[in-house]
């Protein structure tokens, strides 16, 4: 039966997605909670909670503020916050409640806005999808709101890297390397979407020629700059010699405009990649060129995917029962540690950290890909 | 890139010398911040404490992640499956054939056989109606030798009637089967962490000739299951009263509630109360009172005048440990707490009375989450939440008073305290964990 799981974990949800997504960016996220999302997403989801103070709350819901209807209480507390802390933008996200009690959360950013000045986003997350689609929406409303105005090309082909959250690139170091693996290649980057860079940095990102979709969760925001300014987008996370693909394909979207999805040529596939699309996606296209590996990969995508991307056998699956299928026949499985329980014994496990998954408990064991599968291939 | 921004705030709306809070909630509710202490048990690590039952939670997304790992960081996947709530499910209103054909659905692809399930069912089963009798109907049909209970994940009760915590530790024992009475057996219940053999509940019932069992004692379901034989269930943890309470009602076990206390006269009479129940003599005291006033003494050596910070995860008893502590000429600096029991009554209005500068800091108020996390002495923290919001290596690192009761268990507390004083600890890696005691890693 779908949506069951006997043993497996599942995937950080949407408003978590837009929690990690705005981490850093100086402004205020409000879950429209009872409870549970707060500790959830603090314990789980986001590594950076601890050391920094970023301003991710609550809003407490309670049973009679759900019957009746109370979103004045909301509104009130929202503006309170914002009054002593005087964020950069202030974000309302929803839960499984207010979406059953149909609230209106973009009303009430608006009314929260109209009463404190400081732009406000509301988002109709649920708790029942994925953290793609609540970081991507985030970053989409980064990108409408904050990113205006058309700013001097830069001199050198240079790009925006989309949906940078802990949740893909956790804090190995591999959200700093995506910059220097395209620098290596003559690629400046003009802002990270969203570790490492603020809010006026991504503000700049009408400056560079072409967007680089890292994970699905920056789509939101790449669509935004492609109608506004123009830019075309490429989607694919730069891993191991695959980055050389990405960069040719990223000088091709500059000089022709096109949307672009490089893809190394897959058959015959005895490795299987499981995890968020586009990470999934590179990852196999990279161990399918890799000069040491010699062997072609597939991949399942186990978070919110476009179908346009799969190659014939790659799939996008979610539940244990969708994915047990597609399992059958692989010699190699590379997924988070979490998955291996439902994994044919006949099949090599590689187990690869995925913090969209399995939260903190293999963190100090994720490594880095970037610039080279090594580690991969010692195990493969 | 992030800075923090705490030095330019004043502690209003967050602090109050407690002369000035009321009982037995202080704080204004607004939105909450959630700090990064962690020690605390939830209702997956509670669950688990029966032996033998699988647990089964139905949620949306979003709220599985949580027990799910919770569930992973004990190793305990193995007991343990969810069933997802989508969209549609909300719409098109088929929870109940959600609900009774997913937990067959993972009953037939289970490895071993459960000999209970323990079914977490959610807010939004609340919201919608759900038909929960028909759904355990039907599954108790299916499956005959399953026992199934109901438990809940649905926060948004937390300030209307039970919470979902008490409702736990309810749940815990709601599986017992009706047995004959023994009347010389004793159950310990309501509590995460076992209870200390060496306290005072444990010596005396011993004298009277009664055994005592509690939950952690049980190995496997058929010894949880003699519990139901006890004559009388001993709960000194509030939030497990309201399980007590369906017990004397659902098994005829009369409920002993002996509230946890750090106060010598209460606990003398409480435990006066229990010897009369027990039908034995109340032991003389003074020795233990004369061992506590040593340790205190000792402990005051050790720790001298240093601040001292007390959260309300260490204790369910706050204010009654402050209380001791100061009347001992300990320096207690602040107490970290968003609301009171009503077994702190009586130690709020002393503390009003005596020490109505004493501050106490809520742990959920936004600003918490920017005011500066320093002291600038060595400062001894009893509680993660305490640790934290000070920063100090100092801590005792213990939730729900360690298990530790009575006479023996402020001298317990002591040795923690002094343990802490003396030893550093890394505050930040041991408060992240989940549910401590629990196995978590």
């Amino acid at each position: 039966m779908k949506q069951t799981a006997r043993i497996i974990s599942t995937y950080t949800a949407d408003v978590s997605g837009v929690n990690s997504a705005l981490f850093e960016l100086g402004g205020m996220t409000v879950m429209h909670d009872a409870s549970g999302c707060n500790s959830t997403y603090n314990t789980h989801d986001e590594p950076r909670w601890y050391d920094f103070d970023s301003m991710v709350f609550l809003s407490g819901l309670s049973e009679m503020e759900a019957i009746m209807g109370d979103d004045d209480k909301l509104i009130d507390d929202i503006v309170s916050a914002a009054n002593q802390f005087h964020p950069k933008f202030i974000a309302v996200a929803g839960t499984p409640i207010p979406m059953m009690i149909g609230t209106d959360l973009r009303a009430v950013a608006s009314v929260v806005e109209k009463r404190t000045g400081i732009p406000a986003f509301g988002f109709s997350t649920n708790g029942m999808h994925t953290y793609v689609q609540g970081a991507s929406a985030a970053l989409e409303a980064i990108a409408d709101r904050f990113v205006t105005e058309q700013r001097p090309k830069t001199a050198q082909l240079s790009v925006n890297l989309l949906g940078v959250t802990p949740l893909d690139f956790s804090v190995n170091g591999s959200a700093e390397h995506l910059k220097t693996a395209l620098e290596a290649r003559g690629i400046t980057v003009v802002s990270s979407w969203a570790m490492g860079d603020t809010l006026e940095t991504l503000q700049n990102a009408s400056s560079a020629h072409v967007n680089l979709v890292v994970s699905r969760s920056g789509i939101g925001a790449a669509k935004v700059l492609r109608e506004r300014f123009g830019i075309p987008y490429v989607t694919g996370r730069p891993y191991g010699k695959f980055t050389d693909k990405l960069a040719k394909s990223i000088q091709k979207a500059a000089e022709s405009g096109e949307n672009l999805c490089p893809q190394i040529q897959r058959e015959n596939a005895k490795i299987v990649v499981i995890g968020e699309g586009v990470s999934a996606m590179s990852l196999a296209n990279a161990i399918s060129c890799d000069p040491v590996i010699h062997s072609h990969a597939r991949f399942i995508a186990a978070t919110e995917f476009a179908e346009c991307y799969l190659d014939r056998e790659d799939r996008i699956a979610r539940d244990e029962d969708e994915l047990l299928p597609l399992l059958g026949g692989a010699q190699v499985i590379i997924a988070d540690p979490l998955y291996q329980p439902i994994c044919p014994k006949t099949a090599k496990f590689v187990g690869l950290g995925h913090e969209g998954f399995s939260g903190r408990i293999f963190r100090d064991e994720i490594p880095d890909l970037t610039e080279s599968l090594a580690w991969l291939a010692e195990r493969l | 890139m992030l800075k923090r921004m705490g030095r330019e705030l004043d502690t209003t709306g967050a602090m109050l010398p407690i002369g000035q809070a009321t009982f037995p909630a202080p704080f204004k509710s607004e939105l909450e911040y959630s700090c990064s202490a962690r020690g605390t048990w939830n209702i997956v690590h509670t669950g688990f404490l029966v032996p033998e039952a699988h647990e089964i939670f139905a949620c949306a997304a979003g709220c599985l992640r949580g027990v799910v790992l919770t569930a992973a960081e004990m190793n305990a996947q193995d007991r343990f499956s969810t069933i997802e709530i989508r969209e549609n499910n909300v719409l098109e209103g088929d929870m109940e054939d959600l609900l009774i054909d997913g937990v067959t659905d993972i009953l037939g692809k289970l490895p071993y056989k459960p000999r209970a399930v323990l079914l977490y069912t959610s807010c939004i089963h609340h919201f919608i109606g759900c038909d929960l009798k028909l759904c355990y109907a039907r599954l108790r049909e299916r499956f005959p030798d399953i026992d199934f209970t109901d438990c809940y994940m649905n926060p948004i009760m937390r300030k209307s009637g039970l919470t979902p915590d008490q409702l736990m530790r309810r749940g815990l024992y709601a599986l017992l089967k009706p047995r004959e009475l023994h009347p010389k057996k004793l159950n310990m219940i309501g509590n995460n962490l076992a209870t200390d053999k060496t306290c005072e509940l444990y010596t005396i019932a011993e004298r009277a000739g009664f055994s005592v069992t509690e939950i952690h004692d049980c190995k496997d379901y058929d010894a949880y299951q003699s519990m139901a034989e006890a004559c009388m269930n001993l709960c000194f943890n509030p939030v497990g009263k309201a399980g007590g309470e369906a017990l004397e009602q659902r098994l005829g076990q009369k409920l002993l509630y002996l509230p946890l206390s750090y106060d010598y006269d209460e606990i003398t009479r409480i435990l006066g109360e229990y010897a009369a129940a027990l039908g034995t003599e109340t032991p003389d005291f003074t020795g233990e009172t004369a061992l506590c006033e040593e340790a205190l003494s000792h402990a005051k050596t050790v720790i001298g005048d240093a601040p001292v910070v007390i959260d309300y995860t260490a204790t369910m008893r706050p204010l009654s440990l402050a209380k001791l502590l100061l009347t001992h000429g300990f320096n207690v600096t602040a107490i970290y707490a968003d609301s009171f029991t009503g077994e702190d009554r009586g130690d709020f209005a002393w503390l009003q009375a005596n020490h109505p500068d004493l501050p106490v800091y809520a742990t959920v108020q936004v600003k918490m989450r920017m005011l500066p996390r320093e002291t600038s002495e060595k400062t001894l923290a009893i509680g993660q939440k305490a640790a934290y919001f000070t920063s100090s290596p100092y801590f005792v690192n213990t939730v729900e008073c360690g298990g530790f009761y009575g006479f023996t268990g402020i001298r317990q507390m002591l040795l923690l305290m002094e343990e802490a004083f003396v030893h550093e600890k890394d505050t930040r890696k041991l408060i992240q964990i989940k549910g401590l005691g629990c196995g978590c890693v």
